[in-house]
């Protein structure tokens, strides 16, 4: 084994570079991280379940076990139900980005990471994108899964493509926040477990799974407009009707509103982190 | 360009439950070419040095550079100079050698057929030809820690840093990695070696540094350090407290060193082994004390420590890094045992 190391040829950051210079390698460093992302995604059956059989089997459960005992307007619950399960399952997939984040940091990863003179933001926005490219796949499947039991969507393809355009959107904000979590988080367990407190009443006090209008009042105002259920709204609208505008607009300010707060705040924990 | 490493006055606090001073003032300079070990038991700040040198983490005072470059306001520029492996800098579980080699080039900006020549030349040259493309989860502790080294070096660093490097290892992984880093050091990278292994140092630096405590308590070649210390350590146990006191009074004439009393166990760090081990047995004899174990050794890092400092490492340092970071709740690796006796006879 001889190794012989020369002075510095390829490599090399001269002392400035130029703002497109640098563009250009945040985006390319995004897109390494973001493939390294999705090829762990491929290589890890709990996170690969969690993205396919996961959604199916709620899709069944509440179909063919929950469904027949929950009333709902308009009668279908299949059509009720679905934007619900598209919304609970991303949500509960932004999860593991708060996992994976603890992850790299307890193994090490980052430690290099923060060696090497790649672009600071590129972990996390390299994540948040793989997340996206998972999500956009899941979304397919619960279509899918979906037509297949019975989904009927009345609106037509446009509003239903901007309803999941809204999912992904939503799913993005939140990818952001769990990204804050995973960063504040001394393990990946603790990631976990900090998580779901967070994102249970979020998911199921919301008028995902059954009629608002079902609980008690002082519940009601909560379970109405917090951002879940406005998603979940605006999703319902898109695809079997009523109402869309209002719920548009508080989801886009939702989601919206988030990513603002939560991107700097995401930056700058990990640069904190030590 | 005198030095490839400066440390002036390194500075770092880590705040929590009792304040831990990683770093306090800790200076030195590091020629170009040179191997250069920091030796240090757990705890002593060899790894916060290390953070601080390769740009992961600010010190709270003293400034550092790497190549001429401050690491603070130049750490862009120092980062793509320099190299990084070792027990702390991890690659990727989930994705194979080559894809971690190839991702690590492409982070560096490197060019993507470049990459991948580099990536298949150092799996060939690091024996992981075979390994290549599977998951790293297959991997062997040793094989694991060789394309750890290989990633640190995709880019061609100037200079290099490997936080203990072998910690952890088996004995045959430890001396195949010795390998590879020996023959590093012949292409005239600057490295920088972080070990508790007194053996690793002698064996790879060429210059040391002994910090405790986030002190340099020591410096000076390897030869020089062991040459302060006397060559080697005469270890006897006795089976009464009071035949360890008396055979301590004996052996207080043995060398300038003083012997310490450990429980039953005598140690006296001796200039000249055999002589003194000869003349150490003439006294117990003639005093009527049987000595229940008579081992000769080289001194090792405790005895390093022993002779610097007059106490144990280990007694005292108490991991107060590994500490600090498992409050902020990271477990990492532990270090294997902290010495490795190189010469050991039982006589008894």
């Amino acid at each position: 084994m001889t190794t012989t190391i020369t002075a510095p040829s390829v490599s090399g950051a001269p002392p400035s570079h130029s703002m497109l210079v640098r563009l250009r390698w945040a985006v390319s460093d995004t897109l390494t991280i973001t493939q390294r992302n999705l090829l762990a995604l491929l290589r890890i059956p709990e996170q690969l379940f969690f993205s396919t059989v996961q959604p199916i089997m709620f899709v069944l459960l509440f179909t063919y076990v929950f469904g027949g005992a929950i009333k709902v307007p308009g009668g279908s619950y299949i059509n009720y139900l679905m934007p619900g399960v598209f919304v609970q399952t991303v949500a509960f997939g932004a999860v593991s980005t708060s996992i994976g984040l603890a992850e790299d940091l307890q193994k090490g990863l980052i430690e290099r990471f923060r060696a090497l003179p790649m672009s600071r933001s590129a972990v996390l926005t390299g994540r948040t994108s793989a997340d996206m490219v998972r999500n956009i796949f899941t979304v397919i499947i619960i279509t899918a899964v979906g037509l297949a039991v019975g989904f009927r969507p009345t609106t037509g393809v446009l509003p239903y493509v901007a309803a999941i355009l809204l999912i992904l959107l939503f799913a993005y904000a939140l990818s952001w926040g769990f990204a804050v979590i995973g960063l504040s988080a001394p393990n990946a367990e603790a990631a976990q477990v900090m998580s779901f407190p967070i994102l249970f009443p979020l998911i199921f006090v919301s008028s995902a799974f059954v009629p608002v209008a079902s609980m008690p009042s002082w519940l009601q105002g909560f379970a109405t407009y917090q951002p879940v259920s406005v998603t979940v709204s605006a999703c319902r609208a898109l695809m079997i009707g009523g109402p869309t505008s209002k719920w548009v607009i508080q989801t886009l300010a939702w989601s919206i509103g988030f990513l603002i707060v939560l991107i700097p705040l995401a930056v700058r924990r990990y640069r904190n982190r030590t | 360009m005198p030095y490839a490493i400066e440390a002036d006055a390194l500075q770092k606090t880590f705040a929590g439950k009792h304040k831990v001073h990683a770093l306090d003032g800790v200076s030195f300079n590091v020629e170009e070419g040179r191997v250069f070990g920091l030796l240090g038991p757990n705890g002593s700040g060899k790894t916060t040095a290390v953070r601080v040198l390769t740009t992961i983490l600010k010190a709270d005072g003293g400034s550092a550079r790497v190549l001429g470059h401050d690491v603070r306001k130049e750490a862009g520029l120092v980062r793509s100079l320099i190299g990084l492996a070792g027990q702390y800098a991890a690659v990727d579980e989930n994705l194979t050698g080559r894809e971690n080699l190839r991702m690590v080039g492409r982070l560096n900006h490197l060019d993507s057929s470049y990459v991948t020549d580099r990536a298949a030349g150092l799996l060939s040259q690091f024996n992981l030809d075979d390994a290549g493309d599977r998951p790293l989860k297959t991997y062997s502790g040793g094989m694991r820690r060789r394309l750890d080294l290989a990633a640190a070096l995709v880019a061609r660093p100037t200079v290099l840093f490997l936080d203990e490097p072998t910690t952890g290892l088996d004995p045959q992984s430890r001396n195949d990695l010795w390998e590879v880093i020996e023959s590093l050091v012949g292409g005239g990278t600057t490295v920088l070696l972080t070990t508790q292994y007194l053996e690793e140092a002698d064996r790879l630096a060429t210059d040391l540094v002994v910090i405790d405590h986030g002190h340099v308590i020591a410096e000076g070649t390897p030869t020089e350090l062991k040459a302060s210390l006397g060559a080697t350590v005469l270890e006897v146990g006795l089976d009464t407290l009071d035949h360890a006191h008396r055979t301590a009074e004996l052996f207080g004439s043995l060398g300038s060193h003083t012997p310490t009393v450990n429980g039953t166990v005598v140690e006296v760090t001796v200039d000249d082994g055999p002589a003194s081990a000869m003349a150490g047995l003439r006294s117990l004899d003639q005093a009527g004390i049987t000595p229940t174990a008579f081992t000769l050794r080289e001194p090792s890092l405790d005895d390093v420590f022993l002779g610097l400092t007059g106490r144990r490492a280990e007694d005292e340092t108490e991991d107060t890094e590994d500490d600090e970071k498992k409050r902020r709740g990271r477990s990492r690796r532990k270090a294997a045992s902290d010495t490795l006796p190189i010469v050991s006879g039982e006589l008894s």
